[in-house]
């Protein structure tokens, strides 16, 4: 996606050395032998395969599911939320067991939905690694487990909203929330004007990954 | 307008038994043990008020190391100024950061206000 949230992923590398990395290098090549990390984790496969506890497709599944799943199901959340006041009400107070009512099994992750209103805007970081309702939005961005987010967005909200092109008067309060342990969030945006008779599916359109995590707000197209 | 927080409810699991309540003002200890800790750094010794009780969890601190994390510990929600948890904060009065902290790392704030 090229555009202004691509600002985190561009920025020079702070792992301690200067060089430019080559972006036409074939991927098979820039990544090396595996780590540590990854033999584990082959290893663990192999033999949960060997003993039947899991099939190598129910693992392919499961990572399809992460990419071509998830990352739309915060959208449709919202989407019914901004529709029937009922269940927003639910979802504010319990993100998890709405989630299981609009057929969204959330597994572990608890989650606390928090609203915007025209006096508040809310804002997702966690900044002691990089927590994120996968469940929800698939895996997080770059930009949203680059160090420069992370520690910025805490003391510096507004100037980072504003690389993202998020303008807020300053009579909104910046209400920055560091998930730092056992909760997940997602923000529930203000419905734009102009969407009144449109359908959930629609609605759904405009709810990106960036608008539930809080860097910017959902447009219209056509009205920016 | 500061966010309102009496209305928020939770219906995580439950956390029997817990010392604080929405509203109280608490203290983030200021220390600085080793191990694998949830709370941020930045936020030890500030002061700021419960905005609500997530439930009780397994002990982070101790789960990092193999450990159970029997018994589970409260956790809270708690709500910081941001003027007072940096000094030199630009921007208006009433923003505010929130995070999760765990009931081992709060201490009574008694206090005037930050």
């Amino acid at each position: 996606m090229s555009g202004p949230f691509d600002f985190y992923a561009k920025r020079p590398h702070d792992h301690g050395h200067e060089h430019d990395h080559d972006d036409h290098k074939p991927e098979s090549e820039a990544e090396g032998p595996p780590s540590e990390f990854e033999i584990l984790s082959r290893a663990m496969q192999e033999l949960l395969e060997a003993k039947g506890v899991v099939t190598a497709d129910q693992i392919r599944r499961r990572i399809e599911l992460f990419e071509e799943d998830f990352p739309y199901r915060g959208g449709r959340v919202v989407a019914r939320a901004w529709t029937d006041p009922a269940f927003k009400r639910r979802l504010l107070e319990d993100g998890r067991s709405a989630c299981a009512e609009a057929g969204i099994e959330l597994e572990a992750e608890r989650l606390i939905a928090v609203e915007n209103t025209p006096d508040v805007h809310n804002l997702i970081v966690c900044t002691l690694c990089s927590c994120y309702p996968r469940a929800l939005l698939g895996m997080p961005p770059t930009w949203y487990k680059s160090r420069n987010y992370r520690s910025r967005v805490v003391f510096e909200p507004r100037a980072v909203l504003r690389e993202f092109g998020t303008l807020l008067p300053d009579h909104v309060t910046v209400r920055v929330h560091d998930s730092n342990a056992d909760m997940r969030y997602v923000v529930v945006p203000m419905r734009p004007k102009g969407t009144e008779n449109w359908s959930e599916e629609r609605l759904a359109g405009i709810l990106t990954r960036d608008t539930l995590v809080g860097v910017t707000v959902p447009q219209v197209p056509g009205k920016e | 307008m500061s966010p309102d927080t009496a209305a928020i409810r939770s219906s995580y699991a439950p956390a029997p038994g817990h010392r604080y309540a929405v509203g109280d003002r608490v203290r983030i200890k200021g220390v600085f043990p080793p191990g694998h800790r949830r709370t941020p750094w930045y936020i030890r010794g500030k002061r700021g008020v419960i905005e609500r009780i997530c439930g009780a969890f397994p002990n982070p601190e101790e789960l990092a190391y193999g450990f159970d994390g029997e018994p589970a510990k409260v956790l809270y929600r708690v709500r910081f100024a941001q003027k007072h948890v940096w000094p030199g904060y630009r921007g208006p009065d009433h923003d505010v950061i929130e995070m999760e902290i765990f009931e081992h790392w709060l201490e009574p704030d008694e206090g005037e206000a930050p």
